[in-house]
């Protein structure tokens, strides 16, 4: 018996993917757990796998399409079966979706003139079509058809498929009646849940998780790189002098804006269409900043004696040097375990205190930030936590971080030093009640004993604590340990 | 308070009636002479005598009309089933006769009768003595069905049924006969359609009547050493049914088991499944569960016999579920 393939909810946030490559061809076996495509999400591609035995009898949405959640993307079956029945329930299910499959179904159809029954944009958009193509055919259906997915990808999913024969599986989220209701009070869109029940199924503890937990969805508020090199101060120097090359969100400070009253044509705004992931970065950081009253601590570093002992350990290394933040991230969470307060999270009626020391690290991609999570750092040491941030920073430019790999951070680190950020400072990253955030280590003159003048080299960090959860004082004794740990190493033992 | 037998709560309560209205009758195969097939009418007849006790030959469809008859003309006849499955031979007297006759009759007759017995499997007794039947009275509209699960319940509730001028099948089972339980030695009634919260907790509903009861709440013992407390409701009366009780708890629980022994289609259970998915939407977190017997005829066989029951581990895989653990 044949079966559609579906679009599932690969990341907790997702509502569409698109099939970056097909793994399988039609005609050929398949089994359970097989890779059968890879599927780029909202936060990173992700492997399809198989949870069907049989043959994948059609592809319906082609490499480079894009398919929401619980829309067909292929039939699975036994050899030689016959699938127009299917096929033509899929392309019923089609009409009325606002993605790739819903606008080639529309250029389809337009082109022959089908009599139309879609409801949703995409169907009216093909009512319109139907009706000139019945006066003689007008190049402007044509063009109507080929709008590209993004025109008529407003339409969303759920609940719209209305076709004869549209099956209640394939056109929404499954979800129970409990978690509908739960989701619709908390304001939390379904087709952003995953559901861990039977099928798929959304159920209560999956809109609870999606309403704390998972809202870790790793947001902390900057756009910071971690771990660039030596040359990255070079390349971010270089970067400022070309504002389209200055990451999102950062004005360079040197740019003051002109004051000079414009004389030519009035500039066209640009607009630009919100992706998905910037509306889940854009929600995540007005409700950690709007919701969480932050407040800030700021500290000057020497980081003198760690930067000579970094390049002494990485001397007996030949290839792998460890890097500077590697020992950053060890340092806070010596700090973490003497401060379990820091490690904490608000929950409403309760504060979680956690039993691990789970850092996050903010790296920035092309298109938004992700912060891929070190776990169990208390337990585990340099050399160790450099090899996985280092993999993990890799992962995370090459949008391969699976779900579990970046969400849950109980603690977050942010660093735009190698962008030459002197100081700045971070919004909170859920369900963290503290983020830090780590400036350039710059060479600065300092007054030592005696009044005498010193050249040390000098590292800002500023703290962001929740103070629901965190209290000045609090916040101030972790800093200050954390300080101290890493001027006089030994501290760490103590 | 004394510890009594569930078969000693209603001689007592049979007892008590025929004490207090000598328009109460008991009469049915054995009830008389042998003190009944399970003794539940011992000493009657040495008490009340042969008038107000009374064998009669082995013909159920006549010795209930003969009930039904002498209800419609101002007694309150209690007729002993030796066991529900002999009941199918009486069934158009209760269905068409006792049913109906208060309502054809736009009120002019009453019909104040109980019938009596065990219902449901005992052991080795083979598909036609091994029959779950409360699905077939709760069907017809004019009846009652009172399905208790323990002495005290049995006492209070048979007590209101005599009292009752609607008919009434109580039903009993073989197995709870000798089942033990604390009764007040002074004199109380229960009311119909009001159920009992046998057991209190927030993860699931579990809703059962008569001898399931006692599977529930073996269940509940097991579950709770995984973490897992249930609210037990014992509905005591199949009709009238105490919705509100079932509603308000999976308002707490959002899941719900129905346990049932008689066969899944067209049953209580499967009704009362309804009911909650209806009235209860909103609060469901999983699709209720209903625990029944299969469905299948009675197997001879006490191994299948067994399996073809709710068991423990049945109510337990049925709480997993709901609970999206198993």
């Amino acid at each position: 018996m044949a079966e559609k393939l579906l679009m599932l909810a690969l990341s907790p946030t997702m509502e569409t993917g698109t099939i970056v490559k097909w793994n399988r061809q039609e005609g050929e076996e398949i089994a359970t757990g097989d890779v059968l495509c890879e599927v780029e999400t909202d936060k990173a591609t992700m492997e399809y796998e198989s949870m069907n035995d049989g043959t994948l009898l059609k592809i319906i949405i082609p490499e480079g399409g894009n398919a929401a959640i619980g829309q067909s993307i292929g039939v699975v079956g036994e050899k030689g079966e016959d699938v127009s029945a299917l096929l033509e329930e899929i392309a019923l299910e089609k009409k009325g979706s606002g993605t790739d499959a819903a606008a080639l179904q529309v250029s389809k159809e337009t082109a022959g003139g089908l009599p139309s029954t879609g409801k949703g944009y995409a169907g009216a958009r093909k009512e319109e079509g139907g009706a000139l193509t019945g006066v003689g055919g007008s190049s402007s259906v044509v063009d109507e058809a080929a709008l590209p997915p993004a025109a008529v990808s407003e339409a969303p999913f759920t609940g719209r498929v209305s076709g004869p024969g549209a099956s209640i599986e394939s056109s929404r989220a499954k979800a129970s009646p409990l978690a509908k209701k739960l989701a619709d009070q908390y304001g939390i869109e379904l087709s952003r849940v995953q559901g861990s029940g039977p099928g798929g199924r959304i159920i209560k503890r999956d809109v609870d998780a999606a309403r704390t937990i998972s809202s870790a969805a790793q947001t902390a508020g900057v756009y910071g790189v971690v771990s660039r090199g030596g040359t990255g101060a070079v390349q971010a120097t270089a970067a400022y002098a070309v504002p389209g090359n200055v990451p999102s969100g950062q004005v360079p400070s040197g740019q003051a804006p002109s004051r000079d009253i414009p004389t030519g044509p009035a500039p066209v705004a640009e607009e630009i269409a919100v992706s998905g992931k910037r509306k889940v970065i854009a929600e995540r950081l007005s409700q950690s900043k709007f919701g969480a009253p932050h407040y800030y601590l700021k500290a000057v570093i020497a980081v003198d004696g760690l930067m000579a002992a970094r390049l002494e350990i990485n001397k007996k290394r030949q290839n792998d040097k460890l890097t500077f933040n590697a020992f950053l991230v060890k340092f806070v969470a010596e700090a973490l375990k003497r401060h379990p307060v820091v490690n904490s999270s608000w929950q409403g009626d309760k504060i979680v205190r956690f039993g691990r020391a789970d850092i996050g690290i903010a790296v920035a991609q092309p298109d938004g930030l992700i912060t891929p999570v070190l776990r169990d750092c208390w337990n585990r040491g340099i050399a160790g936590l450099d090899a996985e941030l280092k993999l993990l920073i890799e992962k995370a430019r090459a949008n391969k971080l699976k779900p579990d790999e970046y969400t849950g951070a109980t603690f977050t680190i942010s660093s735009l030093g190698t962008y030459g950020i002197h100081e700045f400072t971070a919004i909170i990253n859920p369900p963290g009640s503290a983020i830090l955030a780590v400036g350039q280590a710059r060479r600065e003159p300092v007054v030592g004993v005696n009044d005498g003048i010193q050249i040390r080299t000098n590292m800002t960090v500023t703290l962001s604590c929740d103070h629901r959860v965190i209290d000045g004082a609090e916040g101030a004794l972790f800093l200050n340990d954390m300080k101290e740990m890493i001027e006089y190493p030994v501290f760490a033992l103590y | 308070m004394s510890v009594i037998t569930f078969r000693e709560s209603l001689r007592q309560a049979i007892d008590e009636e025929m004490a207090r209205d000598d328009n109460v009758i008991l009469l049915g195969e054995e009830v008389a002479q042998y003190n009944g097939a399970y003794k539940v009418s011992q000493g009657l007849l040495d008490r009340y005598g042969p008038k107000r006790v009374i064998d009669t030959p082995i013909s159920e469809e006549g010795f209930t009309g003969l009930g039904i008859g002498a209800a419609l003309v101002g007694m309150r006849p209690i007729v002993e089933w030796m066991t529900l499955n002999f009941s199918i031979q009486a069934m158009d007297q209760v269905f068409s006769n006792a049913a109906k006759m208060r309502y054809m009759s736009g009120g002019q007759f009453t019909v104040p009768v109980v019938f009596r017995g065990p219902n449901g499997p005992a052991e080795y007794l083979a598909a036609q003595h091994s029959q779950a039947l409360q699905s077939m009275y709760a069907h017809m509209p004019g009846l009652k069905v009172v399905a208790p699960s323990t002495p005290f319940d049995a006492k209070g509730l048979l007590k209101t049924a005599i009292r009752d001028d609607n008919p009434v099948v109580f039903l009993e089972a073989e197995m709870m006969y000798g089942w033990k339980g604390e009764v007040p030695n002074e004199e109380y009634l229960i009311p119909f359609g009001d159920a009992a919260l046998r057991r209190e907790g927030n993860d699931v509903t579990i809703v059962g009547f008569s001898k399931t009861v006692r599977i529930i709440e073996g269940a509940a013992v097991q579950i709770e050493k995984e973490g897992i407390s249930a609210d037990i409701i014992d509905l005591r009366t199949i009709r009238p049914l105490d919705e509100k009780t079932v509603y308000e708890s999976v308002r707490k629980t959002n899941r719900c088991v129905i346990v049932d022994e008689a066969w899944p289609f067209a049953s209580v259970g499967s009704h009362l499944c309804w009911l909650v998915s209806k009235n209860c939407f909103d609060l469901l977190d999983a699709p209720v569960e209903l625990v029944s017997a299969e469905d299948v005829p009675m197997p001879y066989n006490h191994r299948l016999e067994r399996a073809a029951q709710p068991s423990i581990e049945k109510v337990m895989n049925a709480v997993m579920k709901v609970l999206y653990r198993d």
